[in-house]
């Protein structure tokens, strides 16, 4: 009785489980349908769902019109460059709150995160100066440091949380073997935490990649990465959704694919703290 | 090492790509993806084969293109050679000196060709900071097929009573069509454009000549009240969410007996491609209440300025040259048909015979005459513009006014408490302000 009463709930726990996923990833499947159909079909009423004469017209005149591969780049060139910085910069800052705090450490973590309450937009004209003076406007280099400073209280915040996770006893024990500073958080600390730290790379590199205000406020031609090929196909007259779904689409799909690739690799990461 | 790798990459290529820009000239252009703007863009080509100038696109949404122009002129950032800006923004920004004086075009240019309204628009103190890309007013578009069964004839110049008998005859719930559909979505350049000129069609304005909002007074709840009872008797449901491009859909699926928008319209509803009512679409100017001499209609121009702080001021006017000259309009008439052409900036076009047979020409070169931004209302005010007031506080306020009235189309507040609000919002703004 007891195992049937398991089985029911474990179904009523899938079919819940796949509904709520259903329902996040609608929009997405939405998208993806309309970039196959015509404009008029994209506005039909009621909405046409498969019943339609797929097309790849829409694709065909978005890459007629834009240079896709140069904001495909730009986008992997930003996204994991701010990524990989961030990481190099989080792990010692992490290592040291996690191992040594002082009286301060939970002040400074909260501080760190207090930086994200700030709306982007409040400091948008001294960040635009300083671009300005230093002649990084429209510069990946620019966007490579903004994105890292933006996500690198998350990124010490997760890495902080792993690390948290693995005994200090381990790395006594290194020490003890002789292992300097470096030896210990390189070739000690980082391989044990390297679920973590890929979790927290694939998250920030997800959140580099979408990031859209800085990316289309401090850029023009050169660094333009894929948020500004979405933003040139949205229309305030004329109605060009099926365009503008084919160019969401393309800019979805590299980290769609690499979401769908990594994703044990995400959801152990993600939940590394929760099991141990 | 990987990220060494990564920043030498990225430095590399920033240098290489610096390199080739200094040997040829190239300008950057900042536009919004509009069908005419896009057009434009094919034919670049075309400008760099005749002048051996380069031309590079940055192609944004409105909002954004307006954010990051805006941002880049006010800190002298010297990111594009040309911006896309509106009638807005053109007057107040050549006033402060942001932009360069279209006073040395070339003869060959014909600046008189420019249709007065849109030159007077776009100028400040007399002086032209922008040219011209496209321009257009309001009008009404309605089913003649609609309105043949309610045994109806619209007339060239209706009233507002007379549209909204119109759209009484012509609702139809049982078969999804909705009398008329307007915009009502909250944003000064959305719901506030239609509103503000529906406003100057009853005899309100904004401000009266010492700048004091003037939402208390008669003719602006006359207005939002005729406005609020048309749509919630005769149009779809939720129109405080609906814009341009929604109120397109409808009307495209036969959905609206009517619609009252944009004279670029005309070319969209009247493609057989997209619209499933392109051979049953008649024209009209925007209506005014009767006995009020001022039409719901609003002047609006898309056009090209050059920032002051370029450093190819040359080789952007002579862009801008091309762009929005008459041979211009030739290339794309030749090559696509006249209905293509980019309307309403040059008198020139409508004296074209091959144009004025596209069924929208004249209504819509009648309305922008039918517009005049210096006197855009019945009793004087002290500004310039017909859907907005020329003044940098104006998209803010009426962001926000408009926000207000839509909350009365929703239901959630009456119109006189909308009003109310509005002209509590509009003088803490202006009194902030100093005015």
């Amino acid at each position: 009785m007891a195992r049937a009463v398991t089985t029911r709930r474990k179904a009523l726990n899938t079919a819940i489980a796949w509904t709520i996923g259903l329902l996040i990833f609608f929009p997405i499947l939405w998208t993806i349908l309309t970039s196959f159909k015509t404009e008029a079909v994209a506005i039909a009423n009621p909405p046409v769902f498969l019943n339609f004469d797929w097309t790849l017209e829409n694709y065909r005149v978005v890459m007629e019109r834009s240079d896709y591969m140069r904001f495909l780049w730009n986008s992997v060139i930003i996204a994991g460059g701010s990524t990989v910085l961030g990481v190099i910069i989080a792990v010692p800052a992490a290592w040291s709150m996690a191992f040594v705090p002082s009286r301060r450490t939970k002040d400074i973590l909260l501080w760190m995160l207090s930086t994200k309450m700030l709306p982007a937009v409040g400091v948008l004209y001294p960040i635009y100066l300083l671009c300005i003076q230093l002649g990084l406007l429209d510069s990946r280099i620019a966007l490579v440091v903004i994105l890292m400073l933006i996500n690198l209280p998350i990124i010490v915040w997760m890495l902080y949380t792993y690390f948290r996770e693995i005994p200090g006893e381990i790395l006594e024990a290194a020490r003890m073997d002789g292992a300097s500073l470096k030896d210990e958080i390189l070739y000690v600390l980082t391989p044990m935490a390297v679920p973590g730290i890929a979790s927290t790379l694939l998250l920030n590199f997800i959140l580099a990649w979408n990031e859209a205000f800085w990316t289309l406020n401090l850029t023009s031609v050169d660094a333009a990465p894929l948020t500004a090929f979405i933003a040139s196909y949205s229309s305030p007259e004329g109605l060009f959704f099926a365009k503008l779904s084919a160019a969401s689409t393309m800019a979805i799909a590299p980290i769609l694919i690499l979401g769908w690739f990594s994703q044990k690799q995400l959801v152990r990461g993600l939940t590394f703290g929760a099991v141990k | 090492m990987s990220l060494k790798r990564v920043l030498g990459a990225s430095t590399a290529l920033t240098l290489i790509a610096g390199a080739s820009l200094a040997q040829d000239t190239t300008i950057t252009i900042a536009t919004v993806n509009n069908g005419d703007m896009i057009r434009m863009q094919g034919y670049t080509d075309q400008f760099t084969a005749e002048t051996g100038i380069g031309v590079e696109w940055v192609t944004l949404e409105e909002n954004v293109l307006r954010q990051r122009v805006t941002t880049d002129i006010t800190t002298n950032g010297g990111q594009f050679d040309i911006m896309t800006i509106g009638m807005y923004e053109t007057p107040i920004w050549g006033a402060n000196g942001w932009l360069v004086p279209l006073d040395g075009l070339s003869e060959d240019y014909d600046v008189d060709d420019i249709l007065p309204a849109m030159r007077d628009g776009l100028s400040h103190d007399g002086t032209l900071y922008a040219a011209p890309f496209y321009g257009e007013s309001s009008m009404v578009m309605y089913r003649t097929d609609l309105m043949e069964k309610a045994g109806l004839e619209m007339p060239h110049a209706p009233t507002w009573q007379f549209i909204r008998e119109a759209a009484a005859a012509m609702d139809d719930p049982d078969a999804g069509i909705n009398g008329i559909c307007l915009r009502g979505k909250p944003g000064w350049g959305e719901g506030g454009a239609f509103i503000t000129v529906t406003g100057n069609s009853f005899g309100a304005r904004w401000f009266d000549e010492d700048w004091t909002p003037q939402f208390d007074q008669p003719e602006w709840a006359e207005a939002l009240n005729f406005y609020v009872n048309l749509m919630n008797d005769y149009g779809p449901d939720g129109y405080e969410n609906n814009g341009f491009n929604e109120n397109l859909s409808l009307f495209q699926q036969g959905l609206c007996g009517m619609w009252i928008d944009a004279t670029v319209a005309a070319s969209f509803v009247t493609n057989p491609d997209d619209s499933e009512v392109a051979d049953s679409v008649g024209f009209a100017l925007a209506p005014n209440s009767e006995g009020v001499d001022r039409k719901a209609n609003w002047l609006w121009a898309w056009a090209l300025a050059i920032p002051a702080g370029t450093q190819q001021a040359d080789a952007a006017q002579t862009f801008i040259e091309w762009a929005t000259s008459t041979d211009y309009i030739e290339l794309v008439a030749e090559n696509e048909g006249w209905a293509n052409v980019p309307p309403g900036a040059r008198s020139s076009l409508y004296e074209n015979p091959d144009y004025i047979a596209v069924p929208f020409a004249q209504t819509t070169l009648d309305s922008i005459n039918a517009a005049d931004p210096t006197n855009p209302t019945v009793d004087p005010v002290p500004y310039v513009g017909i859907q907005f007031a020329a003044i940098p506080e104006f998209a803010g306020i009426a962001t926000e006014v408009s926000q207000e009235f839509a909350a009365a189309y929703a239901g959630q507040q009456t119109v006189e408490e909308a009003l109310e609000k509005a002209q509590a919002i509009t003088t803490e703004a202006m009194e902030a302000a100093g005015y």
